[in-house]
Protein backbone atom coordinates (compact mmCIF):
# COMPACT_ATOMS: atom_id res chain seq x y z
CA UNK A 1 0.00 0.00 0.00
CA UNK A 2 1.61 3.24 -1.15
CA UNK A 3 0.17 6.18 0.73
CA UNK A 4 1.77 9.21 -0.87
CA UNK A 5 2.67 10.35 -4.32
CA UNK A 6 6.34 11.15 -4.96
CA UNK A 7 7.32 14.74 -4.26
CA UNK A 8 4.61 15.47 -1.70
CA UNK A 9 6.70 15.24 1.43
CA UNK A 10 5.56 17.69 4.10
CA UNK A 11 7.86 20.33 5.59
CA UNK A 12 9.34 18.78 8.71
CA UNK A 13 9.42 20.32 12.16
CA UNK A 14 12.36 22.78 12.46
CA UNK A 15 13.35 21.54 15.94
CA UNK A 16 14.54 18.12 17.09
CA UNK A 17 11.72 18.03 19.65
CA UNK A 18 8.36 18.47 17.98
CA UNK A 19 6.34 18.80 21.19
CA UNK A 20 7.50 19.40 24.74
CA UNK A 21 5.30 19.53 27.85
CA UNK A 22 7.03 20.63 31.04
CA UNK A 23 5.34 20.40 34.45
CA UNK A 24 1.91 20.95 32.90
CA UNK A 25 -1.10 21.08 35.20
CA UNK A 26 -4.68 21.67 34.15
CA UNK A 27 -8.21 21.44 35.55
CA UNK A 28 -11.59 22.49 34.19
CA UNK A 29 -12.29 23.85 37.68
CA UNK A 30 -10.16 24.31 40.78
CA UNK A 31 -11.62 21.39 42.67
CA UNK A 32 -10.94 18.73 40.05
CA UNK A 33 -7.43 18.77 38.53
CA UNK A 34 -7.30 16.74 35.31
CA UNK A 35 -3.54 16.85 34.72
CA UNK A 36 -0.86 17.21 37.38
CA UNK A 37 2.76 17.96 36.55
CA UNK A 38 2.91 16.29 33.13
CA UNK A 39 6.36 16.09 31.50
CA UNK A 40 6.43 14.74 27.98
CA UNK A 41 8.84 14.90 25.05
CA UNK A 42 7.76 14.00 21.54
CA UNK A 43 10.73 13.84 19.15
CA UNK A 44 10.45 14.86 15.52
CA UNK A 45 9.45 12.11 13.11
CA UNK A 46 8.23 9.67 15.77
CA UNK A 47 4.84 8.13 16.46
CA UNK A 48 4.14 8.56 20.17
CA UNK A 49 1.11 7.12 21.93
CA UNK A 50 -0.55 8.53 25.03
CA UNK A 51 -2.48 5.76 26.74
CA UNK A 52 -4.71 5.49 29.74
CA UNK A 53 -8.23 4.68 30.85
CA UNK A 54 -11.27 6.70 29.87
CA UNK A 55 -11.37 10.15 31.46
CA UNK A 56 -7.72 10.18 32.56
CA UNK A 57 -6.96 13.38 30.62
CA UNK A 58 -5.50 12.02 27.36
CA UNK A 59 -7.66 14.14 25.05
CA UNK A 60 -7.05 17.16 27.28
CA UNK A 61 -3.33 16.83 26.50
CA UNK A 62 -4.09 17.08 22.76
CA UNK A 63 -6.27 20.13 23.32
CA UNK A 64 -3.48 21.76 25.33
CA UNK A 65 -0.94 21.05 22.57
CA UNK A 66 -3.33 22.56 19.99
CA UNK A 67 -3.91 25.64 22.15
CA UNK A 68 -7.65 24.99 22.55
CA UNK A 69 -7.13 24.90 26.31
CA UNK A 70 -4.64 26.83 28.45
CA UNK A 71 -2.68 25.09 31.17
CA UNK A 72 -2.79 26.58 34.65
CA UNK A 73 0.89 25.73 35.18
CA UNK A 74 3.86 24.66 33.09
CA UNK A 75 4.90 25.25 29.50
CA UNK A 76 3.95 23.63 26.21
CA UNK A 77 6.14 24.12 23.16
CA UNK A 78 5.37 22.99 19.62
CA UNK A 79 8.20 23.30 17.09
CA UNK A 80 10.00 25.57 19.56
CA UNK A 81 7.03 27.92 20.01
CA UNK A 82 5.49 28.44 23.44
CA UNK A 83 1.82 27.71 22.66
CA UNK A 84 0.43 29.62 25.63
CA UNK A 85 2.27 32.83 24.82
CA UNK A 86 1.02 32.99 21.22
CA UNK A 87 -1.60 35.53 20.25
CA UNK A 88 -4.61 34.47 18.18
CA UNK A 89 -3.02 35.04 14.77
CA UNK A 90 0.20 33.26 15.73
CA UNK A 91 -1.76 30.37 17.21
CA UNK A 92 -3.81 30.04 14.02
CA UNK A 93 -0.57 30.15 11.98
CA UNK A 94 0.79 27.31 14.12
CA UNK A 95 -2.42 25.30 13.78
CA UNK A 96 -2.10 25.40 10.01
CA UNK A 97 0.97 23.21 10.49
CA UNK A 98 -0.91 20.81 12.76
CA UNK A 99 -3.47 18.26 11.63
CA UNK A 100 -5.92 16.65 14.02
CA UNK A 101 -8.08 13.59 13.65
CA UNK A 102 -11.04 13.62 16.04
CA UNK A 103 -12.52 10.57 17.71
CA UNK A 104 -15.43 10.14 15.32
CA UNK A 105 -13.93 12.06 12.41
CA UNK A 106 -15.81 15.35 13.00
CA UNK A 107 -16.52 15.58 9.29
CA UNK A 108 -18.70 18.49 8.24
CA UNK A 109 -22.05 16.87 7.62
CA UNK A 110 -23.25 19.51 5.16
CA UNK A 111 -20.27 18.90 2.84
CA UNK A 112 -19.38 15.93 0.65
CA UNK A 113 -16.26 13.84 1.27
CA UNK A 114 -14.46 15.80 -1.46
CA UNK A 115 -15.47 19.16 0.02
CA UNK A 116 -14.44 18.04 3.51
CA UNK A 117 -10.91 17.32 2.34
CA UNK A 118 -10.87 20.47 0.20
CA UNK A 119 -12.02 22.58 3.19
CA UNK A 120 -8.58 23.48 4.63
CA UNK A 121 -7.17 24.04 1.14
CA UNK A 122 -9.98 26.44 0.23
CA UNK A 123 -9.74 28.25 3.57
CA UNK A 124 -5.98 28.72 3.66
CA UNK A 125 -4.74 28.77 0.07
CA UNK A 126 -5.58 30.55 -3.17
CA UNK A 127 -4.98 27.46 -5.27
CA UNK A 128 -6.82 27.15 -8.55
CA UNK A 129 -9.82 24.84 -8.62
CA UNK A 130 -8.05 22.30 -10.86
CA UNK A 131 -5.16 22.06 -8.41
CA UNK A 132 -7.49 21.73 -5.41
CA UNK A 133 -9.31 18.96 -7.29
CA UNK A 134 -6.09 17.04 -7.95
CA UNK A 135 -4.72 17.52 -4.44
CA UNK A 136 -7.95 16.34 -2.82
CA UNK A 137 -8.11 13.24 -5.00
CA UNK A 138 -4.44 12.56 -4.21
CA UNK A 139 -5.13 12.73 -0.46
CA UNK A 140 -8.23 10.57 -0.80
CA UNK A 141 -6.27 8.10 -2.92
CA UNK A 142 -3.69 7.88 -0.14
CA UNK A 143 -6.37 6.68 2.28
CA UNK A 144 -8.00 4.46 -0.36
CA UNK A 145 -11.19 6.48 -0.74
CA UNK A 146 -10.80 8.29 -4.06
CA UNK A 147 -13.92 6.46 -5.23
CA UNK A 148 -15.93 7.83 -2.30
CA UNK A 149 -15.24 11.47 -3.10
CA UNK A 150 -18.84 12.36 -3.88
CA UNK A 151 -20.42 10.53 -0.93
CA UNK A 152 -21.87 12.40 2.03
CA UNK A 153 -20.43 11.75 5.54
CA UNK A 154 -23.72 10.06 6.54
CA UNK A 155 -23.09 7.41 3.86
CA UNK A 156 -19.69 6.40 5.30
CA UNK A 157 -18.91 3.64 7.77
CA UNK A 158 -17.00 4.54 10.95
CA UNK A 159 -13.70 3.35 9.46
CA UNK A 160 -14.25 5.24 6.20
CA UNK A 161 -15.15 8.43 8.08
CA UNK A 162 -11.92 8.11 10.09
CA UNK A 163 -9.93 7.71 6.85
CA UNK A 164 -11.57 10.75 5.25
CA UNK A 165 -10.81 12.73 8.40
CA UNK A 166 -7.21 11.54 8.12
CA UNK A 167 -7.05 12.76 4.51
CA UNK A 168 -8.43 16.11 5.67
CA UNK A 169 -5.94 16.27 8.56
CA UNK A 170 -2.99 15.92 6.17
CA UNK A 171 -4.48 18.10 3.42
CA UNK A 172 -2.16 21.01 4.23
CA UNK A 173 0.89 18.74 4.64
CA UNK A 174 1.28 19.37 8.40
CA UNK A 175 4.44 18.82 10.42
CA UNK A 176 2.48 17.29 13.33
CA UNK A 177 -0.68 15.16 13.30
CA UNK A 178 -2.64 14.43 16.48
CA UNK A 179 -5.03 11.47 16.61
CA UNK A 180 -7.78 11.34 19.22
CA UNK A 181 -8.86 7.72 19.71
CA UNK A 182 -8.37 6.75 16.05
CA UNK A 183 -9.20 3.08 16.73
CA UNK A 184 -12.39 3.53 18.77
CA UNK A 185 -15.33 1.50 17.51
CA UNK A 186 -13.63 0.09 14.39
CA UNK A 187 -13.88 -3.44 13.04
CA UNK A 188 -10.60 -5.44 12.90
CA UNK A 189 -10.00 -4.69 9.21
CA UNK A 190 -10.58 -0.93 9.57
CA UNK A 191 -8.46 -1.01 12.73
CA UNK A 192 -5.53 -2.47 10.84
CA UNK A 193 -5.99 -0.08 7.92
CA UNK A 194 -6.10 3.03 10.11
CA UNK A 195 -3.11 1.85 12.17
CA UNK A 196 -1.07 1.16 9.06
CA UNK A 197 -2.04 4.53 7.55
CA UNK A 198 -0.91 6.38 10.66
CA UNK A 199 2.51 4.71 10.54
CA UNK A 200 3.01 4.98 6.79
CA UNK A 201 1.83 8.57 6.50
CA UNK A 202 4.15 9.48 9.35
CA UNK A 203 7.18 7.89 7.70
CA UNK A 204 6.38 8.84 4.12
CA UNK A 205 5.56 12.49 4.84
CA UNK A 206 8.22 12.95 7.50
CA UNK A 207 5.72 14.18 10.07
CA UNK A 208 5.39 13.63 13.80
CA UNK A 209 2.37 11.81 15.21
CA UNK A 210 0.74 11.85 18.63
CA UNK A 211 -1.83 9.10 19.09
CA UNK A 212 -4.21 9.20 22.04
CA UNK A 213 -5.73 5.76 22.47
CA UNK A 214 -6.56 2.96 24.85
CA UNK A 215 -6.05 0.25 22.23
CA UNK A 216 -2.84 -1.30 23.51
CA UNK A 217 -2.48 -4.07 20.91
CA UNK A 218 -2.86 -1.87 17.85
CA UNK A 219 -0.60 0.78 19.37
CA UNK A 220 2.22 -1.62 20.18
CA UNK A 221 2.35 -2.51 16.47
CA UNK A 222 2.80 1.02 15.15
CA UNK A 223 4.22 3.41 17.75
CA UNK A 224 7.80 4.27 18.74
CA UNK A 225 7.14 5.31 22.32
CA UNK A 226 4.28 5.14 24.81
CA UNK A 227 3.28 7.33 27.76
CA UNK A 228 0.78 5.88 30.25
CA UNK A 229 -1.40 8.44 32.00
CA UNK A 230 -3.50 7.72 35.06
CA UNK A 231 -5.30 10.18 37.32
CA UNK A 232 -3.63 13.09 35.59
CA UNK A 233 -0.05 11.86 35.98
CA UNK A 234 2.38 9.93 33.80
CA UNK A 235 2.70 6.61 35.59
CA UNK A 236 4.85 4.72 33.09
CA UNK A 237 6.59 5.19 29.77
CA UNK A 238 8.78 3.32 27.34
CA UNK A 239 9.17 1.71 23.93
CA UNK A 240 6.78 -1.08 22.84
CA UNK A 241 9.49 -3.59 23.79
CA UNK A 242 9.78 -2.05 27.28
CA UNK A 243 6.00 -2.18 27.67
CA UNK A 244 5.76 -5.84 26.68
CA UNK A 245 8.26 -6.91 29.35
CA UNK A 246 7.28 -4.33 31.97
CA UNK A 247 6.42 -5.49 35.49
CA UNK A 248 4.88 -2.15 36.45
CA UNK A 249 1.45 -2.96 37.98
CA UNK A 250 -0.37 -0.28 35.98
CA UNK A 251 1.22 -1.31 32.66
CA UNK A 252 0.54 -4.97 33.42
CA UNK A 253 -3.12 -4.26 34.23
CA UNK A 254 -3.43 -2.31 30.99
CA UNK A 255 -1.65 -4.87 28.81
CA UNK A 256 -3.45 -7.84 30.41
CA UNK A 257 -6.82 -6.08 30.52
CA UNK A 258 -7.28 -6.98 34.20
CA UNK A 259 -10.53 -5.58 35.64
CA UNK A 260 -8.99 -4.71 39.01
CA UNK A 261 -5.60 -3.36 39.99
CA UNK A 262 -4.05 0.10 40.30
CA UNK A 263 -7.13 1.25 38.36
CA UNK A 264 -9.86 -0.07 40.70
CA UNK A 265 -12.99 -1.82 39.45
CA UNK A 266 -15.20 0.08 41.90
CA UNK A 267 -15.75 3.81 41.75
CA UNK A 268 -14.91 5.31 45.18
CA UNK A 269 -17.89 4.84 47.50
CA UNK A 270 -18.82 4.57 51.16
CA UNK A 271 -18.13 1.24 52.92
CA UNK A 272 -20.53 -1.47 51.78
CA UNK A 273 -21.66 -2.25 55.36
CA UNK A 274 -22.54 1.39 55.95
CA UNK A 275 -24.62 1.58 52.75
CA UNK A 276 -26.55 -1.62 53.64
CA UNK A 277 -27.05 -0.52 57.23
CA UNK A 278 -28.56 2.67 55.89
CA UNK A 279 -30.93 0.74 53.68
CA UNK A 280 -32.15 -1.32 56.64
CA UNK B 1 -28.04 20.46 61.26
CA UNK B 2 -30.14 23.56 60.72
CA UNK B 3 -27.13 25.81 60.18
CA UNK B 4 -25.82 23.28 57.63
CA UNK B 5 -29.07 23.53 55.69
CA UNK B 6 -28.92 27.34 55.78
CA UNK B 7 -25.30 27.28 54.62
CA UNK B 8 -26.20 24.85 51.83
CA UNK B 9 -29.12 27.04 50.71
CA UNK B 10 -26.98 30.19 50.79
CA UNK B 11 -24.25 28.44 48.83
CA UNK B 12 -26.78 27.34 46.20
CA UNK B 13 -28.12 30.89 45.87
CA UNK B 14 -24.56 32.22 45.59
CA UNK B 15 -23.60 29.64 42.98
CA UNK B 16 -26.67 30.37 40.89
CA UNK B 17 -26.10 34.13 41.12
CA UNK B 18 -22.46 33.82 40.09
CA UNK B 19 -23.40 31.41 37.30
CA UNK B 20 -26.09 33.83 36.00
CA UNK B 21 -23.68 36.77 36.06
CA UNK B 22 -21.04 34.67 34.29
CA UNK B 23 -23.55 33.62 31.65
CA UNK B 24 -24.70 37.20 31.15
CA UNK B 25 -21.09 38.37 30.82
CA UNK B 26 -20.32 35.57 28.38
CA UNK B 27 -23.44 36.44 26.36
CA UNK B 28 -22.37 40.09 26.20
CA UNK B 29 -18.84 39.19 25.07
CA UNK B 30 -20.22 36.69 22.58
CA UNK B 31 -22.60 39.32 21.14
CA UNK B 32 -19.71 41.76 20.66
CA UNK B 33 -17.63 39.01 19.03
CA UNK B 34 -20.49 38.09 16.66
CA UNK B 35 -21.01 41.72 15.69
CA UNK B 36 -17.30 42.22 15.02
CA UNK B 37 -17.28 39.06 12.89
CA UNK B 38 -20.35 40.14 10.91
CA UNK B 39 -18.28 41.64 8.08
CA UNK B 40 -16.94 38.09 7.62
CA UNK B 41 -20.45 37.11 6.54
CA UNK B 42 -20.20 39.54 3.65
CA UNK B 43 -16.84 38.13 2.60
CA UNK B 44 -18.38 34.63 2.64
CA UNK B 45 -21.36 35.66 0.55
CA UNK B 46 -22.14 32.15 -0.67
CA UNK B 47 -22.47 30.88 2.88
CA UNK B 48 -24.65 33.82 3.85
CA UNK B 49 -26.92 33.29 0.84
CA UNK B 50 -27.21 29.64 1.82
CA UNK B 51 -28.29 30.68 5.33
CA UNK B 52 -30.81 33.17 3.91
CA UNK B 53 -32.23 30.25 1.96
CA UNK B 54 -32.42 28.04 5.07
CA UNK B 55 -33.77 30.74 7.40
CA UNK B 56 -35.86 32.69 4.94
CA UNK B 57 -36.96 30.67 1.93
CA UNK B 58 -37.66 27.52 3.92
CA UNK B 59 -39.77 29.56 6.39
CA UNK B 60 -41.94 30.94 3.57
CA UNK B 61 -44.69 28.35 3.76
CA UNK B 62 -45.45 28.80 7.45
CA UNK B 63 -45.17 32.60 7.18
CA UNK B 64 -47.40 32.93 4.10
CA UNK B 65 -50.09 30.55 5.33
CA UNK B 66 -50.12 32.12 8.80
CA UNK B 67 -50.27 35.64 7.32
CA UNK B 68 -53.21 34.69 5.11
CA UNK B 69 -55.22 33.19 7.97
CA UNK B 70 -54.37 35.97 10.44
CA UNK B 71 -55.57 38.53 7.86
CA UNK B 72 -58.79 36.60 7.21
CA UNK B 73 -59.58 36.24 10.92
CA UNK B 74 -58.72 39.90 11.51
CA UNK B 75 -61.18 40.88 8.78
CA UNK B 76 -63.97 38.76 10.25
CA UNK B 77 -63.44 40.07 13.79
CA UNK B 78 -62.86 43.65 12.64
CA UNK B 79 -65.98 43.69 10.48
CA UNK B 80 -68.08 42.44 13.37
CA UNK B 81 -66.91 45.30 15.65
CA UNK B 82 -66.82 48.06 13.00
CA UNK B 83 -70.39 47.28 11.87
CA UNK B 84 -71.65 48.21 15.36
CA UNK B 85 -70.38 51.76 14.76
CA UNK B 86 -71.31 51.91 11.08
CA UNK B 87 -67.65 52.07 10.11
CA UNK B 88 -67.34 48.81 8.24
CA UNK B 89 -65.69 50.54 5.26
CA UNK B 90 -62.72 51.28 7.55
CA UNK B 91 -61.91 47.58 7.61
CA UNK B 92 -58.94 48.09 5.26
CA UNK B 93 -57.42 50.67 7.61
CA UNK B 94 -57.89 48.46 10.68
CA UNK B 95 -56.35 45.42 9.03
CA UNK B 96 -53.44 47.25 7.38
CA UNK B 97 -52.42 49.20 10.47
CA UNK B 98 -52.73 46.15 12.73
CA UNK B 99 -50.60 44.07 10.41
CA UNK B 100 -47.98 46.61 9.39
CA UNK B 101 -47.44 48.10 12.84
CA UNK B 102 -47.81 45.07 15.11
CA UNK B 103 -48.97 41.70 13.92
CA UNK B 104 -46.66 41.45 10.92
CA UNK B 105 -43.37 41.96 12.77
CA UNK B 106 -44.48 40.27 16.03
CA UNK B 107 -46.20 37.14 14.69
CA UNK B 108 -43.64 36.71 11.90
CA UNK B 109 -40.93 37.12 14.57
CA UNK B 110 -42.50 34.46 16.78
CA UNK B 111 -42.86 32.07 13.84
CA UNK B 112 -39.30 32.85 12.72
CA UNK B 113 -38.01 32.06 16.22
CA UNK B 114 -39.85 28.73 16.25
CA UNK B 115 -38.97 27.69 12.71
CA UNK B 116 -35.56 29.19 11.91
CA UNK B 117 -34.19 30.14 15.35
CA UNK B 118 -34.63 26.64 16.74
CA UNK B 119 -33.09 25.13 13.59
CA UNK B 120 -30.03 27.40 13.85
CA UNK B 121 -29.52 26.49 17.53
CA UNK B 122 -29.94 22.77 16.89
CA UNK B 123 -27.55 22.83 13.94
CA UNK B 124 -24.79 24.74 15.76
CA UNK B 125 -25.36 22.68 18.92
CA UNK B 126 -25.01 19.42 17.00
CA UNK B 127 -21.91 20.72 15.24
CA UNK B 128 -20.47 21.33 18.70
CA UNK B 129 -21.55 17.90 19.96
CA UNK B 130 -19.95 16.14 16.99
CA UNK B 131 -16.74 18.20 17.42
CA UNK B 132 -17.15 19.94 14.06
CA UNK B 133 -16.55 23.34 15.70
CA UNK B 134 -13.43 22.02 17.46
CA UNK B 135 -12.20 20.55 14.18
CA UNK B 136 -12.67 23.93 12.52
CA UNK B 137 -10.72 25.66 15.29
CA UNK B 138 -7.91 23.15 14.94
CA UNK B 139 -7.84 23.85 11.20
CA UNK B 140 -7.21 27.52 12.08
CA UNK B 141 -10.69 28.51 10.92
CA UNK B 142 -12.66 30.64 13.36
CA UNK B 143 -16.16 29.12 13.82
CA UNK B 144 -17.50 32.57 14.66
CA UNK B 145 -16.60 33.73 11.16
CA UNK B 146 -17.38 30.49 9.31
CA UNK B 147 -20.47 29.20 11.13
CA UNK B 148 -21.97 31.88 13.38
CA UNK B 149 -21.65 35.11 11.37
CA UNK B 150 -23.37 33.82 8.17
CA UNK B 151 -26.29 32.42 10.20
CA UNK B 152 -26.60 35.63 12.21
CA UNK B 153 -26.50 37.80 9.10
CA UNK B 154 -28.85 35.45 7.21
CA UNK B 155 -31.41 35.83 10.02
CA UNK B 156 -31.19 39.63 10.00
CA UNK B 157 -31.79 39.74 6.23
CA UNK B 158 -34.60 37.16 6.26
CA UNK B 159 -36.67 38.49 9.13
CA UNK B 160 -37.84 41.86 7.64
CA UNK B 161 -38.61 40.19 4.31
CA UNK B 162 -40.68 37.51 6.03
CA UNK B 163 -42.52 40.14 8.11
CA UNK B 164 -43.29 42.13 4.94
CA UNK B 165 -44.62 39.02 3.22
CA UNK B 166 -46.66 38.13 6.30
CA UNK B 167 -48.32 41.57 6.26
CA UNK B 168 -48.89 41.43 2.49
CA UNK B 169 -50.59 38.04 2.67
CA UNK B 170 -52.55 39.25 5.71
CA UNK B 171 -53.92 42.21 3.77
CA UNK B 172 -54.74 39.88 0.88
CA UNK B 173 -56.55 37.52 3.27
CA UNK B 174 -58.55 40.45 4.66
CA UNK B 175 -59.43 41.48 1.09
CA UNK B 176 -60.70 37.98 0.33
CA UNK B 177 -62.91 37.95 3.42
CA UNK B 178 -63.94 41.62 3.54
CA UNK B 179 -64.46 42.36 -0.15
CA UNK B 180 -65.03 38.99 -1.80
CA UNK B 181 -66.89 37.20 0.99
CA UNK B 182 -68.69 39.91 2.97
CA UNK B 183 -69.09 42.37 0.13
CA UNK B 184 -67.44 45.59 1.33
CA UNK B 185 -66.79 47.99 -1.52
CA UNK B 186 -63.34 47.30 -2.97
CA UNK B 187 -62.70 51.00 -3.69
CA UNK B 188 -63.43 51.92 -0.06
CA UNK B 189 -61.30 49.03 1.23
CA UNK B 190 -58.20 49.97 -0.77
CA UNK B 191 -58.78 53.74 -0.87
CA UNK B 192 -59.17 54.17 2.89
CA UNK B 193 -56.16 51.95 3.45
CA UNK B 194 -54.02 54.00 1.07
CA UNK B 195 -55.09 57.25 2.68
CA UNK B 196 -54.54 56.13 6.27
CA UNK B 197 -51.29 54.15 6.09
CA UNK B 198 -48.25 56.41 6.21
CA UNK B 199 -45.01 55.04 4.77
CA UNK B 200 -42.60 56.52 7.30
CA UNK B 201 -44.80 56.39 10.39
CA UNK B 202 -46.35 52.95 9.85
CA UNK B 203 -44.45 50.90 7.28
CA UNK B 204 -40.92 52.07 8.12
CA UNK B 205 -41.50 51.64 11.85
CA UNK B 206 -42.81 48.13 11.16
CA UNK B 207 -39.67 47.34 9.15
CA UNK B 208 -37.45 48.71 11.95
CA UNK B 209 -39.29 46.49 14.43
CA UNK B 210 -38.77 43.41 12.27
CA UNK B 211 -35.05 44.19 11.86
CA UNK B 212 -34.68 44.53 15.66
CA UNK B 213 -36.54 41.23 16.16
CA UNK B 214 -34.34 39.62 13.52
CA UNK B 215 -31.19 40.73 15.37
CA UNK B 216 -32.58 39.52 18.72
CA UNK B 217 -33.75 36.11 17.48
CA UNK B 218 -30.60 35.44 15.43
CA UNK B 219 -28.31 36.47 18.28
CA UNK B 220 -30.15 34.31 20.81
CA UNK B 221 -30.22 31.36 18.38
CA UNK B 222 -26.49 31.42 17.61
CA UNK B 223 -25.58 32.05 21.26
CA UNK B 224 -27.66 29.16 22.57
CA UNK B 225 -26.30 26.82 19.88
CA UNK B 226 -22.68 27.83 20.44
CA UNK B 227 -23.10 27.64 24.22
CA UNK B 228 -25.07 24.37 24.27
CA UNK B 229 -23.79 21.51 26.38
CA UNK B 230 -22.39 18.94 23.92
CA UNK B 231 -24.96 16.25 24.70
CA UNK B 232 -28.36 15.29 23.26
CA UNK B 233 -30.05 16.78 26.32
CA UNK B 234 -27.90 19.93 26.07
CA UNK B 235 -28.93 20.56 22.45
CA UNK B 236 -32.58 19.94 23.28
CA UNK B 237 -32.42 22.38 26.21
CA UNK B 238 -30.65 24.99 24.09
CA UNK B 239 -33.30 24.72 21.37
CA UNK B 240 -36.10 25.19 23.89
CA UNK B 241 -34.29 28.15 25.44
CA UNK B 242 -33.98 29.76 22.02
CA UNK B 243 -37.72 29.62 21.38
CA UNK B 244 -38.65 30.81 24.90
CA UNK B 245 -36.03 33.58 25.14
CA UNK B 246 -36.67 34.79 21.58
CA UNK B 247 -40.44 34.90 22.06
CA UNK B 248 -40.18 36.83 25.33
CA UNK B 249 -37.59 39.18 23.84
CA UNK B 250 -39.83 39.91 20.86
CA UNK B 251 -42.79 40.76 23.10
CA UNK B 252 -40.70 42.92 25.45
CA UNK B 253 -38.88 44.70 22.62
CA UNK B 254 -42.18 45.27 20.84
CA UNK B 255 -43.55 47.11 23.85
CA UNK B 256 -40.43 49.28 24.20
CA UNK B 257 -40.29 50.06 20.46
CA UNK B 258 -44.01 50.87 20.33
CA UNK B 259 -43.62 53.35 23.20
CA UNK B 260 -40.86 55.17 21.33
CA UNK B 261 -42.29 54.92 17.82
CA UNK B 262 -45.96 55.71 18.23
CA UNK B 263 -46.06 58.68 20.60
CA UNK B 264 -49.58 59.55 19.51
CA UNK B 265 -50.76 56.57 21.56
CA UNK B 266 -50.26 58.80 24.62
CA UNK B 267 -47.97 56.71 26.82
Amino acid sequence: MSVVEPGTVAPTCPTETAVQLSDVSFGYDRRRPVLRGIDMTIPRGKVVAIMGGSGCGKTTILRLIGGQLRAQRGTITVAGQDVMSLDRDALFALRRKIGMLFQFGALFTDLSVFENVAFPLREHTDLQEELVHDLVLMKLNAVGLRGAAQLRPAELSGGMARRVALARAVALDPMLVMYDEPFAGLDPISLGVVGQLIRELNDALGITSVVVTHDIYESLKIVDYIYFVSEGRIVAQGTPADVRKSSDPFVRQFVDGAPDGPVPFHYPAKALAREFARAQ
Amino acid sequence: MRSEAVTWALRRVGERTISSIERFGFAARFSVAVLTHSPAALRRLRLTLREIYFSGVLSLVIILVSGLFVGMVLALQGYEVLTRYGANESLGILVALSLVRELGPVVAGLLFASRAGSAITAEIGLMKTTEQLSAMEMMAVDPLARVVAPRFFGGIVSMPLLAALFSTLGVFGAYLVGVRLIGIDAGAFWGNMQAAVDFRYDILNGIIKSVVFGVAVSLIAVFEGYNARPTAEGVSTATTRTVVASSLSILALDFVLTVFMFRGIGV
